[in-house]
């Protein structure tokens, strides 16, 4: 289990690394492009990637206590 | 109240905005000094804010005790604060007004009790003195409970009369005394007595009487009897004494009365043949003297009965006494003898009247008798004088001297004789006319004596018969009595009779009874007697019943040995066998290196298996093991703990992850716990746990604790009780460490089974 558990953050770690980046090139690319050399994409862009692989590492930890309910219907 | 907080706090800081551009025109002198008074409004406001807002709180907790308990339950140390301003929160006042208000309405039903109780007592003490100190202790005890307080009313009420009332539970003694009292009451005036007299006649009427017993009675009665019987005889002793006494006296009396009346009788015949016979003088001396002596008799005789009569009537009176005594004495048996003796005393008296009448009147003619002598006497006396003055020479006889006379003397005396008879013959005329007035006179005198000497008779002889008419009603009395004495002794001899029958009856019915309860009890002792005998017969019969059982129960045994022992035998090798099969399973637990489980289990299960195929416990052990260790190995206890220890930094870090609790700041703050908490490496665990226990810090600590001293059931169990993201870190480990146990515990079972039978097949030497 323990192994599990260090497998969770390396993968948690190295997808939000990977997001923020992503994100902060996305934010250079808008930032240039469309938003004048402004500075507030860049940060929105990187925060939002972090905030992204925060979610998904936070998701990640929880899913062994996600109950995934079923609709029945009656027929 | 936030709204308006926060109301305040904008316009502090539009004031702020505001006073900004007033303060900005002395931007350049005031600079620092406009910008400390804006830092201090800040401040100040800021101050303002949170005290109104801890104000504002307080205040809306004071007035709503819901708000006041949601504060103190999220924020810590405010119901320190709460207390300090508004005191302790008043929940607990309610119930304590509900006790005072339940406690108000009995204090005053007992007050009301206590008061009429006094008032009761206080008025019956009035009425009536110590009856009702009698009954107040009883009234005191059942008027405890509330409905009693109506029924004391009554007594009030009916204590203001002066009728004593009784409460209903007490006893009726209590009653039965008042009522008496109450009569005593009625009947004795003075209070006084009326006092005394319920007290003392309380306890008597407090205790029943007693009936004296039987014999107490008879005795009295004997008693009586025997003291009636003594003064009966004494009685009788003194009458016939006093009567024996008054009749000699009487008689005696009598007696000489009869001889005064002779002698009387004599005496005057003798004076009447002295006056009138003409005898000569010699005889007439021997007459006269004759005459003294009759005289000399008759005093003689006379004072003889008087004293008789003196002492007749002495003795009449003691008799008369001695009877009126034995009359007071008042008893039954007497009374004829009483009677008797009156009777005779009336007699005796009788008598000694007649004859005491006979004397009077004997007396009285000798009286006249004697005063005719004297008379005569004196005549005859005067004649002689005058003779003897006319011739004195003549002597007193002078009838012999006719020679010796002379003429003178002759016609002197002739003379005188005429003369005399002059006299004489004037005398008679005169008397002749002086005749009737004598005879009147003598008449009347002998009237009045007559009627005196009638009276006289008329009384006593009125008191003759009234004695005589008491008499007789005595003795009709006496009679009378006798009659009803023999009335009662018949009833009671048919009362006897009636008696004797029924006693008779009874006898008879009790003579039936003593009969059949006699044969019952007979025929019951037969009965057992019976029984008793079949019983003995009984037990003999199952004894030598039971010795022939044993004896061929020995004997099946002894065969049983025999056969068992050949059992046994195979047995025996049967348990060596499973034995040895066992061992080799328990060899293969040890086989094991560390952190590698061991060599699956399969075939030396099969091995037991095979060695126990008729034993049902050992294949139901057999068949126990987990699969997982027979197709792929336990792992030791070593290897276990060392991964444990490996673990347990892990459990550490997800301490307070579980779910309800994962995000990664909880994450984050769980590490940050972790890093920041030190606990024991191991420590020992109690015996029991309680909730602080449970902490996974703890129980972590507990189980390494476990581990290290071999413990690795109690180890399970303590990391059994993790919860949350630590169980599920460890969930692999306890599974191992579960089967494990579970594979160690049926080779355990089954080694120690294996060595049971074993044991149980050796025979001892």
């Amino acid at each position: 289990m323990a192994e599990e558990h260090g497998r969770k953050w390396d993968r948690c770690l190295a997808d939000t690394a990977v997001k923020t980046v992503t994100g902060l090139g996305v934010g250079i690319v808008f930032s240039v492009l469309l938003f004048k050399r402004r500075t507030w994409p860049v940060a929105f862009g990187s925060g939002l990637g972090v905030g992204m692989g925060y979610t998904n590492c936070q998701n990640d930890f929880r899913l062994p206590y996600l109950i995934h309910g079923r609709m029945v219907k009656d027929q | 109240m936030l709204r308006a907080c926060l109301r305040g706090a904008n316009a502090t800081a539009r004031n702020n905005c505001r006073r900004n551009p007033l303060t900005s025109v002395q931007h350049c002198r005031h600079y620092t000094a406009g910008e400390t008074s804006g830092a201090t409004k800040v401040v100040a406001a800021g101050l303002l804010t949170v005290s109104s807002g801890i104000g504002g709180t307080i205040l809306y907790a004071k007035w709503d005790h819901k708000f006041r308990a949601a504060v103190e339950k999220n924020v810590p140390y405010s119901d320190l604060l709460f207390s300090l301003a508004l005191g302790p929160s008043s929940q607990e006042g309610l119930p304590i007004k509900k006790q005072t208000e339940l406690a108000q309405p009995p204090s005053m039903m007992d007050k009301q009790v206590k008061a009429s109780k006094a008032k009761s007592e206080k008025k019956v003490k009035e009425a009536a003195e110590s009856p009702a100190e009698e009954s107040s202790p009883a009234t005191t005890q059942p008027a405890q409970s509330i409905e009693e307080a109506s029924v004391e009313a009554t007594h009030i009420i009916s204590a203001i009369g002066e009728v004593p009332s009784v409460p209903a539970p007490c006893d009726t003694e209590a009653a039965a005394v008042k009522e008496e009292c109450k009569e005593c009451h009625d009947h004795k005036d003075t209070p006084v007595t009326a006092v005394v007299h319920p007290n003392t006649e309380s306890p008597v009427a407090m205790e029943p009487l007693k009936e004296r017993p039987v014999e107490e009675v008879a005795a009295r009665l004997a008693q009586q009897d025997q003291e009636e019987q003594d003064i009966l005889a004494s009685v009788s002793a003194s009458l016939e004494e006093s009567l024996a006494s008054s009749a000699k006296t009487t008689l005696q009396a009598i007696g000489a009365q009869e001889a005064a009346l002779q002698a009387i009788t004599q005496h005057t015949h003798k004076l009447k043949e002295a006056m009138e016979a003409e005898v000569p003088p010699q005889e007439k001396s021997a007459q006269w003297k004759d005459l003294e002596a009759a005289l000399a008799n008759r005093t003689c005789a006379m004072n003889d009965a008087s004293t008789a009569l003196l002492k007749a009537n002495e003795t009449l009176g003691s008799l008369k006494s001695v009877i009126d005594k034995s009359k007071g004495l008042n008893i039954a048996a007497v009374h004829p003898l009483v009677l008797a003796a009156e009777e005779n005393l009336h007699n005796m008296i009788v008598d000694l009247d007649k004859v005491v009448t006979k004397v009077q009147s004997a007396e009285s003619e000798a009286k006249i008798v004697s005063q005719y002598s004297e008379l005569v006497n004196e005549a005859k006396q005067q004649f002689q004088r005058e003779v003897s003055s006319l011739t004195p020479e003549i002597q007193a006889n002078w009838k012999g001297l006719t020679g010796k006379l002379s003429a003178d003397d002759l016609n002197a005396l002739i003379a005188h004789a005429h003369r005399r008879i002059d006299q004489l013959n004037r005398e008679l005329a005169e008397q002749r006319v002086r005749e009737q007035i004598h005879i009147d006179a003598a008449l009347e005198q002998q009237k009045l004596e007559d009627q005196k000497a009638l009276e006289k008779a008329v009384n006593t002889t009125l008191q003759h018969v009234k004695e005589e008419a008491r008499l007789e009603q005595e003795r009709k009395l006496g009679e009378l009595r006798e009659v009803m004495e023999a009335e009662m002794r018949t009833q009671l001899r048919r009362q006897a009779a009636a008696h004797t029958d029924h006693v008779q009856d009874v006898l008879k019915v009790q003579e039936h009874e003593l009969r059949a309860e006699a044969e019952q009890v007979l025929s019951s002792k037969m009965l057992e007697q019976e029984t008793r005998y079949r019983q003995l017969n009984q037990e003999q019969l199952d004894n030598f019943t039971l010795d022939m059982n044993t004896a061929y129960a020995r004997l099946k045994g002894m065969e049983e040995a025999i056969d068992s022992h050949v059992v046994a035998e195979e047995e025996a090798r049967k348990a060596h066998q499973l034995w040895l099969s066992v061992e080799a399973l328990n060899y293969t637990l040890k086989t094991t290196d560390s952190d590698l489980p061991t060599i699956p289990l399969k075939s030396a299960a099969e091995a037991v298996r095979d060695s126990c195929h008729d034993n049902d416990f050992a294949l139901a052990l057999a068949s126990a093991l987990p699969e997982e260790s027979l197709h792929r190995g336990v792992y030791s206890e070593a290897s276990l703990r060392a991964r444990f220890n490996s673990l347990r930094s892990l459990a550490r870090r997800v301490a307070l992850i579980d779910e309800s609790h994962n995000s990664l700041y909880q994450y984050f703050l769980s590490y940050l716990q972790a890093a920041l908490l030190f606990e024991d490496e191991q420590k020992a665990p109690p015996t029991q746990l309680s909730r602080e226990d449970l902490d996974p810090f703890k129980l972590l600590s507990y189980a390494s604790y476990c581990l290290e001293h071999g413990d690795l059931e109690l180890a399970a169990k303590l990391v059994n009780q993790l919860r949350g993201e630590t169980r599920r870190v460890v969930e692999d480990w306890l599974t191992e460490a579960r089967l494990t146990l579970e594979t160690r515990q049926v080779v355990s079972l089954l080694s120690a089974y294996a060595n049971a039978v074993g044991l149980g097949t050796t025979q001892a030497p």
